[in-house]
């Protein structure tokens, strides 16, 4: 019994159950029945999209840490949920190279750069989206209607577009709720955006089924509460405020809650807990901020969505949201200062 | 007895706090047993914080089961006796169980005694001035036995200028596996009872609270059958670390001890259910500490038990008295997973502060690969004092010990509840203890 090795070190001895990449698998699971009804609304087009961005994503991770002899970090999930995030958030006729590249940059310039897992300043899928952004524009607001006939058919002519070539617009255009208001001052029915009967990016059509994979991860303790309650909050109580004043103007809470990717991104974006802030205060405030810019960029920016910039803003400032943020300890009365 | 007092609630609780697996249904039914003398007892003359103990025995010499073996090294410090009739072996220098080479008795069994207790007489302790009390407490051996084997007359010495208004009586046992505490509760109420009765004579606190967690049913109705007067038994809610001074007094009382402060300031004395017992039986038997009830359990030990073990006892033996433990054990601790040293060896004695020994296997203690922090937040509701488990990791991976310092590092008291919830398998309170010894070797150096 005594010649037995045992091995030692220190306490603690157990382990809770929880480890990183069966959080990240969670939100893997909780995204699942996004991008399965992004597919169901979109077809194949849809299909094809969420695949490269995810496939890209996870060869771009796997690719980065040979080159910098590392092990690869691909079996941590994380780059599946980058890849995923940013496929569900594109239009569902985006060609293919174009997602391709994206999932490149939000990898590379979203997440590695900076050092991995752990240490990305800006939510990855946010990265890649904005480049596309500014480097595609034209693309990234080519909508395509949801529940199309031919959907499981055909396959969009500028989905398989040639990188660098122009894609040719074939698709019947299907403005989305917040361009169609922004631009022509029409709202669209509160009950086919819930249901997500609506025209958009590939995942953020469907409100009910993000709502129902944010309660899935909240339930499981994997996804802070404060922050999509926080968000979602300021946008109803300002444009609340706003709809009251004004109503002909102003779209309705409802109306702002369930269009563009408010939800995908409150729920699943904001919530990246690397570029968010840790203390309880500290995300509340993190929350708001990104509450207030929506409301500000929707209704008098230039552009009829703002989720985007304003999760991106709210990650760059959330290390300094920390810093001021004062944690009590115990068997102390003063504030003591975190930096 | 009304109907209210007999239900186990409210159950009082702190902020913060993990509930990791209990795992005390392995040996919370089985009775304290008594385990059969061993040939040889080894006895470090270090088995309390302080100086060491001085012998007062030269090798050869014959001593009862007892008889005070080493005299008190200073204040903070106490006696040492004879777990057994036997002769002295050897003094000299022995494997400590905390792994150190320090001085120890060994004393070898007779074989043909019937190891009968004569000892000293009992001794009324209410006929006892304070300082005789105190006097008594040190002779007796008597330490804290909940693990930190504090000298308890110094604990139990209140100086003049304080004063003691709550005397709280530690039975939450909060760490998993372990079940001696429930178990004296159970067995020993009555010298459980009468030990706060002599303790508060002396101390004359207004309000004596036993704390016991939910998960001791058995024990919550057996103290509440016995308490009277002053004494109460109030339900804590199953949470770790409810034992811990901080935690109890916040959970009781409401109110926290001062940061770098004692429970005194608020003036409340914690003492453990295992203390007050020992001290109860010092004073009706005249037993001094020279046996207490260990835990053996774990899941890959073959018989969990509770045993009340003469102290200087070979773990190896005490082992092998609960069946061994099967070959898949990769971890043997002494005391509770969460706070419980690691064992290399078990040719080391039982000592004083042994509250128990558990076996774990891979499935338990798991080697899970250690991810970046991704700021999941899980340590900062983990922390029973509110710090920032996370900030100060990633300062402890830089060496920051001074901000570290800032941060409240020193205000740690190591319960491990951040380590435990870590998803990323960080060691943060692992590191937290290197943090505080350069910080406090720091400190000596600037002096």
């Amino acid at each position: 019994m005594s010649s037995k090795t045992l091995n030692i070190s220190t306490s603690p001895h157990i382990i809770a159950n929880v480890s990183t990449d069966t959080i990240m698998l969670n939100v893997v699971y909780a995204l699942l029945p996004v991008a399965g009804f992004a597919v169901y609304s979109f077809g194949i087009n849809a299909l094809l999209v969420i695949l490269t961005t995810t496939i890209s994503a996870v060869g771009t991770e796997h690719y980065l840490c040979k080159l910098s002899k590392k092990e690869s970090t691909v079996g941590d999930w994380s780059a599946v949920i980058s890849g995923l995030l940013l496929g569900l958030t594109l239009p569902p006729t985006f060609p293919l190279w174009m997602a391709f590249f994206g999932g490149v940059i939000a990898i590379a310039l979203g997440k590695f750069i900076f050092g991995g897992l752990g240490y990305n300043v800006f939510n990855p899928a946010l990265v890649g989206r904005a480049v596309l952004q500014a480097a595609f524009p034209v693309a990234m607001t080519t909508w395509y209607p949801a529940m199309a006939l031919d959907r499981f058919s055909s396959i969009s002519t500028s989905v398989l577009s040639t990188p660098f070539m122009q894609p040719t617009v074939d698709v019947v255009s299907g403005a989305t709720p917040l361009s169609a208001f922004k631009f022509d001052n029409i709202i669209a029915d509160s009950s086919d955006m819930a249901l997500g009967l609506i025209s958009g990016s590939t995942g953020e059509t469907c409100a009910v089924l993000i709502l129902l994979g944010g309660i899935y991860l909240i339930i499981r303790k994997m996804m802070n509460w404060r922050i999509p309650v926080a968000i979602l909050g300021t946008v109803i109580v300002l444009s609340g405020i706003l709809y009251l004043v004004d109503p002909q103007i102003y779209p309705s809470p409802v109306f702002m809650l369930f269009s563009g990717g408010l939800m995908l991104g409150a729920i699943f974006m904001a919530t990246d807990m690397v570029a968010s802030p840790i203390t309880p205060l500290g995300v509340v405030v993190y929350g708001a901020i990104i509450g207030i810019l929506v409301v500000v960029i929707r209704i008098w920016g230039g552009l009829p969505e703002g989720v985007m910039y304003a999760i991106l803003l709210a990650n760059a400032i959330s290390p300094h949201i920390d810093n001021m943020i004062r944690l009590r300890v115990y068997g102390t009365s003063k504030q003591t200062k975190h930096d | 007895m009304s109907a209210a007092a007999n239900t186990i609630s409210p159950q009082l609780t702190f902020q913060h706090g993990i509930h990791p697996e209990e795992f005390k249904e392995l040996s919370n039914l089985k009775p304290i047993e008594r385990m059969a003398f061993v040939p040889e007892y080894r006895l470090p003359l270090s088995q309390h914080i302080g100086a060491p103990s001085l012998p007062v025995v030269k090798v050869g010499e014959n001593v009862k089961r007892g008889q005070k073996i080493a005299d008190p090294g200073g204040y903070v410090s106490v006696a040492l006796h004879s777990p057994v009739d036997g002769t002295i072996k050897d003094i000299g220098i022995y494997t400590h169980p905390n792994g150190r080479e320090l001085p120890a008795i060994i004393i070898t069994t007779d074989a043909y005694s019937s190891q009968e207790f004569v000892g000293m007489e009992s001794v009324d302790p209410y006929s006892l001035s304070k300082s005789e009390f105190i006097q008594k407490i040190q002779d007796s051996g008597l330490v804290g036995l909940g693990g930190a084997a504090f000298p308890a007359h110094v604990k139990f010495n209140i100086q003049e200028d304080k004063k003691c208004k709550y005397l709280m009586i530690n039975g939450c046992e909060c760490e998993p596996f372990l079940t001696a505490d429930d178990r004296l509760m159970i067995e020993f109420g009555e010298e459980l009872i009468e030990g706060i009765k002599i303790l508060n004579h002396f101390i004359g606190a207004e309000k004596v609270y036993i704390a016991v967690e939910v998960n001791k049913p058995k024990a919550i109705m057996n103290l509440r059958n016995l308490a009277s007067d002053n004494i109460e038994v109030v339900c804590l809610k199953v949470k770790y670390p409810q034992g811990a001074e901080k935690m109890m007094t916040s959970a009781i009382l409401g109110k926290e001890i001062p940061a770098g402060g004692l429970p005194l300031d608020l003036g409340v004395l914690v003492s453990n259910v295992g203390t007050l017992v020992a001290l109860a039986q010092y004073f009706r038997n005249g037993i001094p500490l020279i046996e207490r009830v260990v835990t053996v359990t774990g899941t890959t030990m073959n018989r969990p038990s509770n045993v009340m073990v003469p102290v200087g006892t070979p773990m190896e033996s005490l082992v092998k008295w609960c069946g061994g433990f099967t070959s898949d054990t990769t971890r043997i601790l002494l005391g509770g997973p969460m706070m419980g040293m690691v064992q290399k060896r078990l040719d080391v004695p039982v000592v004083k502060g042994t509250s128990g020994i558990l076996a774990l296997s891979s499935e338990q203690v798991k080697e899970l690969n250690e991810y970046s922090c991704i700021r999941c937040g899980r340590c900062l509701d983990a922390c029973p004092i509110y710090l920032n488990p996370s900030h100060l990791g990633l300062l402890a991976k830089k060496g920051l010990w001074e901000e570290m310092e800032e941060n409240h590092v020193m205000d740690c008291f190591e319960c491990g509840s951040c380590s435990f919830v870590c998803p990323s398998a960080i060691p943060l309170v692992q590191s937290f203890r290197v943090a505080k010894g350069f910080i406090k070797q720091a400190k000596k150096r600037d002096v």
